[in-house]
């Protein structure tokens, strides 16, 4: 059972491994961990990825950011302009399991493990991410609704990795990412809410709502961010929001909550994060993470 | 068999070949005979195998070895110098930190991160330092009060801020 094994330094070598059919590893919590629950056989060919500098890293340009796929989630939650102007980015990067999760999982991994409760994907659907994708045969960029197929499923073709993370800038919005939450640290979404708004004149100008561990991905939903726009973000039109996104939300029951339940708690953490997101885009400060602090509103 | 690796743990520097699945801390315990480090869940859930990779926490149940080759690896065994324990390991004593013993290794090797990445931390920082260690028998009360002690100790403070811990029944 030895197989292949390599860490190269250099993507190209990477890309060589990946189109022999060896299986692309990072960090390594969800591949190691995944084998041991069961959900697959450990590959008897590894390309580790760790090492290749290219990466790694958050780079800023007026174009907005990107973030090579390596990129920890820990990285990303210190990441000042994260923190300050893509907020809920920073939300759920802080939240992501343990510390010794965050210091190894990274956003490249995150995003191809394609969980739907994966705590990342929401903030970088509502802003409008798109991956950057390599194989031998060339490069493509995905965007992130294209991605996610279906649970544990993309859209990615063997051969293919993951090099980039590229979030578009934004200007004057707030954001934020709530999840409910069992405990603060070593959780997964049970449900998660992201919203971002841009206002003008204290009006909501524009609106994007994403779903987390509501539906077989994580995904937008039209009819609640329609009833934000035009509004004024308040309780009314944020229990409308709420109400339009658990209306919308198809979960699962689980060992973690029933689906009656899941749908019950979209409402709520959909209100908090339009109430968090209303917040910041007013210049309030609500503390990252926001699951924490807005825990208990309404 | 295997390819070729040179583990650094603890400063000191290991020739192993090894199969390309094969966990770090399957190697730590098996190939290397430091059993400090601990296989509770086998799952990255209770942190018993915690170990420093770079002076950050991993779990090494969860981490392939092949990945750690040439990296900095601190096991419990790597926290003392000679017979002389850290201050963490004296303030666990101290501060009633360990009863069974099983989560003491990766409640050590955290917090030491911890300490290393902020040597002040606030208890709640402290618990979410620690938050992947699980402990079955201290109710944390004693973990906790010994970190803000060896907190307090190694940034040279007069008193330790633990001796406000509520004390344990």
């Amino acid at each position: 059972m030895a197989g292949h094994f390599s860490a190269p330094t250099a993507l190209d070598e990477a890309l060589t491994a990946a189109a022999a059919g060896h299986r692309p590893v990072a960090g390594g919590t969800d591949l190691v961990v995944g084998t041991r629950q069961g959900k697959w056989s450990m590959p008897d060919d590894l390309v580790a990825l760790d090492r290749i500098a290219e990466l790694r890293g958050i780079d800023e340009t007026p174009d907005g950011l990107r973030i090579g796929a390596t990129t920890s989630h820990a990285t990303l939650a210190a990441h000042s302009a994260i923190r300050e102007r893509w907020t809920a980015i920073a939300d759920a990067a802080s939240i992501v399991g343990s510390p010794a999760t965050r210091h190894l999982g990274t956003i490249g991994g995150n995003l191809a493990n394609a969980s739907p409760a994966a705590e990342t994907s929401g903030p970088l659907l509502c802003f409008d991410a798109e991956v950057e994708v390599r194989s031998t045969a060339g490069s493509r960029r995905v965007a992130l609704a294209d991605l996610f197929t279906g649970p544990g499923r993309t859209s990615l073709v063997p051969g293919e990795i993951i090099v980039a993370v590229e979030v578009p800038a934004v200007a004057g919005a707030g954001s934020c990412y709530v999840r409910l939450e069992f405990r603060r640290q070593m959780e997964i979404a049970v449900v998660g809410a992201t919203v971002v708004v841009r206002l003008e004149d204290g009006v909501i100008r524009d609106a994007r709502i994403a779903i987390t561990a509501l539906a077989p991905t994580v995904r937008r939903v039209a009819a609640a961010e329609a009833a934000l726009v035009g509004s004024d973000g308040g309780p009314a039109a944020a229990a409308e929001a709420g109400r339009l996104a658990a209306e919308a939300a198809t979960p699962i029951s689980d060992v973690r909550a029933s689906l009656d339940y899941r749908t019950a708690m979209a409402a709520v953490v959909v209100r908090r994060a339009v109430s968090g997101a209303i917040a910041r885009a007013r210049g309030e400060t609500v503390e990252i993470p926001a699951s924490a602090s807005l825990f208990g509103a309404d | 068999m295997g390819y070729p690796a040179t583990l650094l743990v603890n400063g000191t520097s290991y020739a192993v070949e090894l199969d390309a699945g094969r966990t770090l801390l399957s190697v730590l315990r098996g190939e290397l005979g430091l059993t400090g480090s601990k296989e509770g869940c086998d799952d990255s859930e209770c942190g018993a195998c915690m170990v420093m990779l770079d002076g950050k926490p991993v779990n090494s149940c969860s981490f392939l070895a092949l990945q750690a080759d040439g990296r900095a690896v601190t096991t419990v065994e790597g926290l003392a110098s000679g017979s002389e324990l850290h201050a963490l390991q004296r303030a666990f004593v101290e501060h009633g930190g360990v009863q069974c013993g099983f989560c003491t290794p990766g409640m050590l090797i955290s917090a030491a991160a911890l300490l290393q990445a902020d040597p002040d931390p606030t208890e709640e920082e402290i618990r979410a330092g620690l938050s992947g260690n699980l402990c079955r028998c201290t109710g944390y009360v004693g973990i906790v009060a010994a970190v803000r002690a060896a907190a307090a100790e190694l940034s040279g403070a007069e008193h330790a801020p633990a001796d406000e811990a509520p004390s344990r029944p």
